[in-house]
């Protein structure tokens, strides 16, 4: 199956905070993914322009995390094809050992820094080490100069005390902001959060949220998967809701979480703000 | 205690279960753990009691039985404790000789290449299916035949670490299984290559989670270390086996061997629960 270059993302249309003329950043064009027989992504296209944030909403199981996933090609998409900062590169499922493709999606990960649910820091490595690890083995960077780099986002997140910890001794929150540091320590053109404070008690959420609201604010461009609806209304350029593996409605936060057209989207609105509705 | 039972006793035991009930909890719990440590001391003491009582009851009948000659341990003693360095040299190059061969085992069995995953199997497979001292023979006695002779020292030890890095191979391959699959993940979304994430993410943690096993082979290996005796490295137990047979006093050489291992097993099994301990303590979740 072939996939034409110039099929676009119907709703993209440049952020608030996005220089003129720029292209977008990030395409995904008509990826499917299928586990054997399942049908999991069924032709997604997204694009996403410089310095914008957008939130990719839906229920467990709708395709969100795969559809994340398939962008760094931590799952290799079925159909499709991915483009990062220029950089195409398709669906080869057939493939998946060849050493250029492989190189390839390296590129693609090298400016794409994904954030996961369940942090993954190194648990071996203290904080400093966590953050300065890819960027010296990776992208060759002086010891002296990953170290002022890592410190500088250290600080962003908060936990410059932190620096000589092992990630054993932090709370939830305080190892996925160092997580949200060491992607940023990557300086990627974009960074992907799978659903980044799913597994943090209740009470954590709110300092990872503003870490991420801080940094959608000064034009990182953001693609999030997540549950807090109030964070994609404050700050997502625009609302991608999925379920079934495709796109039902997409548009502005106050459109899409404001006034659903699709009685899907609202039926699951009605149901997430309801369960996310807690007191204080 | 049921209240309508009259007389000084019954009222006296209303009463100390008043105070009890009047307590206040922070005492109560005090006064619980203070019945546990009790009852730990205790248990400690009658054991340590047990044990001096069964050994020093064997101690004494053995020197009432008259068939031992303790002048054999001031004469030989010396000799057979001699060993232990030797003992010590074999199963301490041997472990880290098996570590390695278990490295690359390890690395072997997970491999996706069919040669490369073959091989591993195979030593793994041979290893495992005949017994220890028809390896060590193997190396000593059968090579020299296709001209490949190795001194007693260097037979024994290469023996010992090909047989406990088979089993070691094993255990290094489920130790790295055993490293969260999120880790290969986020070193992968990093944009690491294969090797730095083997090197650097997966491997330190699996050596962590095998640390444990290592020990306990070390241990095992000790033992076994006897074994080499039958290629004349002179460690613990040829030395008794040989001061025994010389002087027709096996039984006493024999106890002075048995003594030695077991002692050096017990400290070898205390340094292994520290470091288990020191290890859990600082232990680091993800």
């Amino acid at each position: 199956m072939t996939v034409s270059p110039d099929h676009r993302d119907p709703f993209a249309k440049p952020g608030a905070l996005t220089p003129g003329g720029a292209q977008p950043i990030v395409r995904a064009v008509d990826v499917q993914k299928f586990y054997g027989s399942n049908h999991v992504l069924k032709g997604v296209t997204l694009e996403v322009y410089p310095r914008e944030t957008i939130c990719i909403i839906g229920k467990s199981g709708s395709g969100k995390s795969t559809l994340l996933r398939c962008i760094n090609f931590l799952e290799e998409p079925t159909v499709g094809f991915i483009e990062v900062d220029g950089l195409r590169v398709d669906a080869a499922p057939l493939k998946a050992r060849n050493r250029a493709h492989q190189e390839q999606i390296r590129q693609i990960r090298l400016q794409a820094q994904m954030v996961f649910q369940e942090f993954n820091l190194f648990p071996h490595m203290k904080v400093i080490d966590n953050l300065i690890e890819a960027p010296i083995r990776v992208k060759g960077v002086p010891k002296g100069q990953a170290i002022t780099t890592a410190e500088k986002y250290l600080e962003k997140v908060g936990l410059s005390e932190k620096r000589d910890e092992y990630p054993g001794r932090l709370s939830g929150g305080q190892k996925q902001r160092v997580a949200i540091a060491r992607a940023l320590t990557m300086e990627p053109k974009v960074l992907l959060f799978d659903e980044p404070t799913s597994a943090l008690d209740p009470t954590l959420v709110g300092e990872v949220l503003n870490v991420m609201e801080d940094l959608a604010h000064e034009g990182s461009t953001m693609i999030v998967v997540t549950h807090e609806m109030a964070f994609a209304r404050e700050a997502a350029d625009r609302v991608y809701f999925i379920e079934g593996g495709q796109f039902l409605e997409v548009g502005e936060p106050d459109d899409v979480l404001g006034h659903p057209k699709d009685p899907r989207t609202r039926e699951f609105l009605a149901r997430t703000l309801g369960e996310a509705h807690v007191p204080g | 205690m049921a209240m309508g039972v009259g007389g000084p006793g019954g009222a006296g035991r209303a009463s100390a279960e008043d105070a009890f009930l009047l307590a206040r909890p922070e005492v109560i719990v005090a006064e619980v753990a203070a019945a546990r440590a009790r009852s730990r001391r205790r248990f400690r003491i009658i054991f340590i009691l047990t044990w001096i009582v069964l050994v020093g009851a064997l101690v004494i009948a053995l020197a009432q039985s008259g068939k031992v000659d303790p002048t054999f341990i001031g004469t030989w003693g010396p000799f057979i404790l001699g060993g232990i360095p030797v003992t010590l040299f074999v199963s301490v190059t041997s472990i880290i000789l098996a570590v390695v061969f278990a490295l690359f085992g390890a690395l072997g069995r997970l491999s996706r290449n069919p040669v490369i995953y073959a091989i591993a199997t195979l030593y793994v497979s041979m290893v495992r299916g005949t017994p220890l001292i028809v390896q060590i023979f193997f190396i000593y006695l059968a090579l020299p035949q296709f001209g490949i002779v190795l001194d007693p020292l260097p037979s024994g030890i290469l023996a010992l670490a090909f047989n406990y890095g088979a089993y070691l191979t094993e255990i290094f391959r489920a130790g790295v299984e055993a490293v969260p699959r999120g880790q290969r993940e986020a070193a992968q979304a990093l944009g690491m290559t294969e090797g730095s994430i083997m090197r650097r993410v997966i491997l330190p943690q699996a050596i962590r989670i095998v640390t444990p096993a290592i020990g306990n082979d070390f241990i095992s290996m000790t033992k076994d270390s006897a074994l080499v005796s039958y290629v004349t490295i002179e460690e613990v137990f040829w030395r008794a086996n040989n001061a025994g047979t010389q002087t027709f006093r096996n039984f006493e050489a024999l106890l002075i061997a048995a003594v030695i291992y077991w002692v050096m097993t017990i400290v070898l099994s205390f340094g292994q629960e520290r470091l288990e301990r020191r290890m859990a303590e600082s232990d680091v979740r993800i």
